[in-house]
């Protein structure tokens, strides 16, 4: 059965935490600032992602006064891959720890397998000084009082991220939520790895350019400033393919799709701009060209390299149609296992 | 040459925030952290090369503005080539807006008649989408007819868009010298080297200076939106300390190109990728000569 194969995302939280601006603007392409008119969520809005082959998943967006009493916790808990707790950050985060912990206890009990991530929210507002603050102080206070619980923090996965919607850490965060939820992985790392090596380049993301969620990189460390930069490559792209890259069957562009192009409850094909022959080049004044390419429909690599490397086309252009064949190998294989 | 500029309006309808943006590359969040602009500030632009926009952003809390139509009215409104006067959609002094407006166009009946005026009505992201479009003809037909004779232009902005690009576009094309023979040279290059479409960008601001379109297009937004898409990108480059020098983006529909032209301007190029790029980007390459001769 589908749903079986499909990995569940918890968001949960207090009232106004900020789950579902979370949810629209990661997974539904809502401008941050539209946020402010969303109401409060009543009942458990599900978000089913089909972006591609590997980001497959289904959001569960709780109302955030919806008591542990009021929904069967033990098939939601049970059949879940990872539980996204957000705590406001600009609020009193002393209930918030109180709902965590609570939360993490019933479910560990449920479901040992859980994996909890932890939003530390809407931290624009706050200096770096503040964020590595709250973060240690947040950590140490949950992880404290649940081994008064008897929950030993090692036993359990919990994770805290520090996040705001009006930046690229929601992204980041809800990438290495993804990634773990990703059985593939380890291959795709490794495939990323290989790429690199092969064609000099120094790091290369494999990004679902619909959420801008990176679902794999190599295996050396990821610099913010870089993961950004290939994120708003991204957006460039789409933005300017959408103005010039669309064209109706009589060969004509259609006029501005302003409800932004290829939305996610939209047909595939209909004005999402990227095709197979996508690609993109960026040069910088540093020397280092940001180059994009098309993996399959909804998957682009970015990569980021010397200027001086990127004389051997040819080579980048080949190691990159071996890596886009191995790739769709991989997903031939998991459809495979899915149809067994 | 040296053109006078006067941003006028409210206290706090955006004028300072305005300024930054375009000018001083601030990203649209960054400018919630302006304070107001006490009395005048003067700044100067350089534009084009040969162009020097004088920028006076005049505060406008009541003592200022008071000021302004009295002790300080023949400075500020002599000599001056655009007006440009900001109302907030989001006001709810209308009444006093306008009288302030009116107190503009007398100073400036009396002091700059061949002044050209813009009235750019901010902070639309506000007002609910669908309402967008009818309040702001309802507004632009007041001024209009509040401005008689002097002609007036009304545009609807907000810094979250690209409507503020698309409005400031417009007012620096009016000033900008030898624009129409510009036109008819990027027309001629456009369908020398079969491009569908080529845009010239101002350097910094990247403000849309000319165009030449050989193959029809239905989003008529269009050259704001590429204004925002590349100032937005530019800003993200500028966090890690580099600077974007060059831009290709294809697909199976078209190819573009966004390069620097001349020393004060960037050209898109747009095709449909059946012509090699290496040839169209020679070809430009040598038709930059004819254009710096131009400025």
């Amino acid at each position: 059965m589908d749903n079986l194969n499909k990995p569940k995302i918890l968001l949960m939280g207090l009232r106004r935490s900020g789950k579902s601006s979370i949810q629209k603007v990661v997974f539904q392409k809502m401008s941050p600032h539209e946020t402010l008119f969303l109401e409060s969520s009543v009942k458990v809005a599900k978000h089913d992602v089909n972006n591609n082959s590997f980001v497959q998943f289904s959001i569960w967006d709780f109302p955030g006064q919806l008591g542990p009493d009021e929904f069967d916790a033990v098939s939601v808990f049970g059949e879940a891959g990872s539980i996204v707790f957000i705590i406001d950050a600009q609020d009193d985060t002393q209930e918030a720890e109180g709902k965590l912990v609570e939360t993490v206890n019933m479910a560990f009990e449920i479901n040992p397998e859980l994996v909890f991530e932890v939003f530390i929210h809407k931290v624009d507002g706050l200096s770096e000084e503040n964020k590595i603050d709250l973060h240690r102080t947040l950590r140490q206070r949950v992880s404290d009082e649940l081994t008064q619980l008897g929950k030993s923090s090692s036993a359990l996965h919990i994770t805290f991220h520090l996040t705001s919607i009006y930046d690229h850490s929601i992204f980041e965060a809800f990438s290495k939520v993804i990634q773990k939820l990703i059985p593939q992985y380890p291959t795709l790392e490794s495939l990323l790895d290989m790429y690199i090596s092969n064609s000099r380049v120094e790091k290369a993301f494999l990004f679902d350019v619909l959420s801008k969620i990176y679902i794999a990189t190599d295996s050396s460390p990821v610099d913010n400033a870089t993961y950004e930069l290939c994120s708003d490559m991204i957006d460039v792209v789409i933005d300017i393919s959408s103005i010039y890259g669309v064209k109706n069957e009589d060969g004509c562009l259609p006029p501005a799709d302003d409800s932004g192009a290829g939305g996610m409850g939209q047909p595939a094909g209909t004005y999402f701009p990227c095709d197979n022959e996508t690609s993109s080049i960026i040069k910088l004044s540093t020397n280092t060209v940001l180059y994009l390419r098309q993996v399959n429909r909804f998957l682009a690599m970015v990569c980021l390299l010397k200027e001086e490397n990127f004389d051997k086309f040819g080579l980048i252009n080949y190691n990159f149609q071996m890596f886009r064949q191995a790739i769709q190998d991989v997903f031939n294989a998991k459809a495979k296992q899915g149809a067994n | 040459m040296k053109k006078k500029i006067l941003l006028m309006g409210k206290s706090g309808s955006g004028k300072t925030s305005m300024r930054s943006i375009i000018f001083a590359s601030y990203l649209a969040r960054d400018t919630m952290r302006l304070g107001p602009t006490l009395g005048m500030e003067n700044s100067h632009v350089r534009f084009m090369g040969s162009l020097v926009l004088n920028l006076w952003d005049c505060g406008g809390q009541d003592a200022f503005m008071l000021n302004y139509f009295e002790s300080q009215r023949e400075s500020i409104f002599r000599n001056c080539s655009v007006l440009i006067y900001v109302f907030d959609i989001d006001s709810n002094e209308t009444e006093k807006d306008l009288e302030y407006f009116q107190s503009c166009l007398d100073a400036i009946m009396q002091n700059s008649k061949d002044c050209k005026i813009f009235c750019l009505i901010h902070k639309f992201d506000l007002v609910p989408e669908e309402n967008r479009e009818s309040l702001f003809q309802e507004r632009a037909k007041h001024l209009i007819e509040m401005g008689h004779p002097l002609k007036i232009t009304c545009f609807r902005t907000s810094i979250w868009d690209e409507t503020l690009f698309a409005a400031w576009s417009k007012i620096v094309y009016a000033l900008v010298p030898n624009v129409q023979v510009l036109e008819k040279k990027l027309t001629k290059l456009a369908s020398i080297i079969q491009s569908d479409e080529i845009v010239l960008f101002e350097k910094s601001t990247f403000l849309v200076i000319s165009h030449a379109t050989t193959t029809k297009h239905n989003d008529v937004h269009r050259f704001e939106k590429i204004s925002n898409i590349i100032k937005q990108f530019k800003l993200s480059c500028s966090k890690t300390q580099a600077q974007f020098s060059s831009l290709m983006v294809r697909n199976t529909h078209f190819v573009a190109h966004i390069r620097q032209f001349t020393e004060n301007t960037y050209i898109l190029l747009v095709m449909d990728g059946t012509i090699p790029s290496a040839a169209t980007l020679m070809n430009v390459e040598v038709a930059r000569h004819a254009f710096e001769k131009i400025q």
